[in-house]
């Protein structure tokens, strides 16, 4: 029973108290957002460490009993050794993991940054087989669909220009009125869900997070 | 050389710096030609003879907030705003000084606080409603949660696992949640029908909370002993780190259903596509707007913003929380009709204007200001 | 024949995505291999941004929040460096702040990097803050004093012994926040720094979110919006420094041209095959 009741009772306590606190300026209500904020923060750091812990012991079991797979296992443990041991490294020589000219910062220039934006770059082909397959003019809406994305696509580059002088202005258009109403209603909708369903953590009728 | 020019218009305003928690005053220039390339501004106390220099004015707006921690509530003080001309320096003393005070309520956000009063009576009393007649409330029907069972019924048929893949952002992020309630749902089914599961985690407490969301589900289809830990795994904390370690795992695995829950960024599409190229069926919701237009061109069903945050209400149908989604909608309708007076108003006031009467735009501008 | 072109009509409509994957490769890799360059139009978005900055008086602080990482980078750095030398050319004061930690080394090397252009020093043209978790608490905490977040400095100097920082205290003290953003802070500085503390604000966000952040710039929450790596080629124009922006535009041009091409194609086999079935 109080497994249950003392978590519900500290949400609600802290929802009211936080959400009474957006209108008190008056120390030491005006405050206490930020510092609820920073106390996440700090426990958040610590929960890094559960993540990296479990990480670490799924890759160890798949060493260990040789999975499928588990040769990715053992790049795991060297990605992880390195950056841990560089940074550890450049941070003691340089007073600074990402000074320029560390250990550091030479495999964050050769590795990470090429692989993120190696994965980034799939977008543009991902989109290009995706439009392919997706655009089709089905359907009078689809048809508005496809042709106002061909719009955008085309103004939003300079052969835009170079096809139709006014074709950027439309795309203007398009983004500036056209689209920002539904787009505002997207996010409307979305804030007023998030607001209905805080309401309902708070009351302790929503409990997914206590499972 | 600071020349005191005695018949200058501009004048300087100290005062308490409104709707705040104390420990500020603000300062503004009135009547500042346009010309004055920079404004310093100095700051003194009862008993001090000459003036220290507190900050810059912005000759944007000509004001400035002097919040320096040395300022102490109910204390005078008193300001001069050295004004730089191109060929003079003007300097102008506050005509009284400015003493902080902190004010107990903000009056700029009453709007909010009006509109919360109206939300929150709004779902208490529907959920009231939904408590006194379960039957009346009528909830249209959202595809992509109908579809779960499908889904899950697809991939026990091809004998492949259910991916269930979380998106980028924590806890505290309403849409996690909402993935959570979906995936105690997949997860029941998942056990009711003996298929594999895989979720994926980018954040350490939501693979906690997946961990014990799944545990509960297989418990309640009586299957708690078909439960595994391992199968709900944390990738990494890095975007394409993660993208990458999803799309490995579904071109490998090849699951049947792939639910892509929460919030997603750039790495959407990528995820959707890999998961179309090994031939599953997915079923996508994001409260994330710019990553809407990917997962509808590349997913079987898409839970649009709300309908996601409603989904542990729908799942679920219990009364109470059908309640309090009806409450939002009410909510909404009412968020509808302030919008649409204000758009009338706005209207009939720009054209009344034109035409030479402008009272109700002032009226509608003092609305405007209020909100 | 019927047969023949039945078969030629399906398989317009279903062009394996590898031949798609191929073309687009060679249409984005060709022109920036040839040196191939387009003339760039400036968009009002756009100009808003760059007018902002301009009508700043000398020594006015601009702050520059690095909210991305390697991913995005070559549709954001740019627009950095472009902001940046707009900022060293009016002689403006940047500080530098980062809300992603693996976008703290980038942002580092395009801020050194152009100021080394400009001759700037370090601590009295320019500085930067680093990375503090916490986000909003950040941002909160930075509309009273911004000492009470950071310390010190990236290199961990306290504040108050660089000279441009003596006199900044809060948002009161900058003119303009600029917010690079690749996800959700960019949200985070118009709902919370915008609207808490009027701070006039300036997005430069990946061509995806673009669309997404047009309500905030029509309702005046900010001042200019930059969008993209077009966006960024075009600050480079009104900056008169051509560079990156300016040389993946042929390439981007060339993409979409293809990218509706191929759709059209896609159609043009939906279409034949959808007449086809019903001529049955």
């Amino acid at each position: 029973m109080l497994k249950k009741q003392i978590p519900l009772a500290i949400t609600f306590i802290t929802g009211v108290i936080i959400v009474i606190t957006f209108f008190i300026p008056h120390p030491p209500f005006g405050r206490l957002q930020q510092d609820a904020l920073t106390w996440y923060s700090v426990i958040f750091g610590f929960t890094m460490l559960l993540g990296v812990d479990s990480l670490v012991r799924f890759h160890y079991r798949k060493l260990r009993r040789r999975e499928k797979g588990w040769w990715f296992s053992i790049i795991f443990y060297g990605g992880f050794l390195l950056s841990f041991i560089t940074g550890v490294v450049s941070e003691v020589r340089f007073g600074d993991a990402f000074k320029i000219g560390s250990s550091f910062m030479y495999f964050y220039n050769t590795i990470l940054i090429p692989l993120q934006s190696t994965m980034f770059a799939l977008l543009a082909f991902f989109i290009a087989s995706a439009s392919y397959r997706a655009f089709r003019a089905r359907n009078i809406d689809a048809t508005f669909l496809l042709v106002t994305a061909v719009i955008v696509m085309l103004g939003r580059v300079p052969v835009g220009y170079m096809l139709w002088h006014k074709l950027p202005n439309l795309t203007s258009w398009i983004l500036n009125v056209l689209q920002l109403g539904p787009m505002r209603g997207i996010m409307i909708g979305i804030a007023l869900g998030t607001v209905a369903m805080s309401l309902r953590l708070i009351l302790g009728i929503e409990r997914t997070y206590l499972s | 050389m600071i020349l005191f020019i005695l018949f200058s218009t501009i004048t300087v305003k100290a005062f308490d710096t409104p709707n705040d928690g104390g420990g500020s005053i603000t300062i503004k220039a009135y009547n500042v030609p346009e010309t004055v390339k920079k404004a310093l501004v100095y700051r003194k106390t009862e008993g001090d003879t000459t003036y220290t220099f507190a900050g810059v004015m912005s000759i944007l707006s000509y004001r400035y907030v002097d919040a320096n921690s040395t300022i102490k509530n109910g204390k005078p003080y008193y300001y001069r705003v050295d004004f730089y001309f191109p060929d003079t320096v003007i300097s102008v003393e506050s005509d009284s000084p400015g003493i902080a005070y902190a004010q107990w309520y903000d009056k700029t956000k009453t709007s909010s606080l009006i509109f919360l009063i109206v939300f929150s009576t709004l779902v208490l009393v529907f959920i009231q409603l939904a408590k006194k007649d379960p039957e009346g409330l009528y909830i249209r029907k959202i595809p992509a949660l109908d579809a779960i069972d499908e889904a899950v019924g697809r991939s026990t048929e091809l004998g492949k696992p259910t991916f269930f893949v979380h998106g980028l952002l924590g806890i505290t992020d309403a849409g996690t949640l909402a993935a959570l309630t979906i995936l105690r749902r997949v997860a029941k089914k998942v056990a009711e029908y003996d298929t594999p599961i895989l979720v994926t985690n980018f954040d350490p407490i939501v693979m906690t909370a997946s961990q014990e969301t799944v545990k509960q589900a297989y418990t309640e289809a009586g299957r708690p002993d078909a439960y595994n830990e391992k199968n709900i795994i944390y990738l990494t904390y890095e975007q394409f780190g993660y993208t990458a370690g999803v799309d490995g795992l579904m071109v490998r695995e090849k699951p049947g259903a792939i639910f892509l829950q929460g919030y997603f960024f750039a790495e959407s599409l990528i995820l959707a596509e890999t998961g179309h190229s090994v031939g599953a069926i997915q079923i996508a919701g994001t409260t994330a707007k710019e990553q809407l237009p990917f997962f509808v061109a590349a997913c079987d069903y898409v839970l649009i913003g709300e309908e996601m945050l409603a989904a542990s209400s729908y799942i679920g149908r219990e009364p109470v929380m059908l309640g309090s989604v009806k409450g939002a909608d009410w909510g909404k309708a009412f968020l509808m009709g302030v919008i649409g007076i204000g758009v009338v108003l706005g209207t009939v006031g720009a054209i009344l204007q034109s035409a030479g009467n402008g009272a109700l735009m002032n009226v509608f501008e003092k609305i405007l200001a209020f909100f | 024949m019927n047969g023949e072109n039945i078969s030629f009509w399906e398989k317009l409509g279903k062009i394996d995505r590898r031949w798609i994957f191929l073309i687009i490769g060679l249409v984005v890799f060709i022109p920036i291999a040839f040196g191939l360059r387009m003339t760039v139009h400036v968009s009002p978005a756009v100009k808003s941004a760059y007018d902002t900055i301009n009508r700043l008086p000398e020594g006015s602080v601009v702050m520059i929040s690095i909210d991305y990482d390697a991913a995005s980078m070559p549709e954001l750095q740019p627009m950095l460096k472009a902001i940046l030398r707009h900022c060293f050319d009016k002689n403006l004061k940047v500080i530098l702040i980062n809300f992603w930690p693996l976008g703290l080394p980038i942002g580092n090397q395009g801020l050194e990097e152009v100021a080394r252009e400009y001759g700037k020093v370090y601590g009295v043209d320019y500085m930067n803050l680093g990375y503090r978790p916490g986000d909003i608490a950040v941002m909160l905490r930075m509309g009273t004093e911004i000492r009470s977040v950071f310390y010190g400095d990236i290199k961990g100097t306290p504040l108050d012994s660089l000279p441009m920082m003596k006199n900044i205290h809060n948002y009161d003290d900058i003119a303009v926040v600029v917010g690079l953003e690749a996800g959700s802070m960019g949200d985070y500085w118009v709902q919370y720094v915008n609207a808490r503390f009027k701070q006039d604000m300036i997005l430069g966000v990946t061509a995806v979110m673009a669309a997404g952040v047009y309500p905030y710039l029509q309702a005046g929450q900010i001042k200019g919006l930059i969008g993209g790596l077009k966006g960024a080629a075009e600050y480079e124009k009104l900056v008169n420094h051509p560079a990156f922006g300016h040389i993946g535009m042929a390439s981007q041009s060339w993409a979409h041209v293809v990218i509706i091409l191929f759709i059209i194609l896609g159609n043009i086999g939906y279409f034949m095959e959808r007449r086809r079935k019903r001529g049955l």
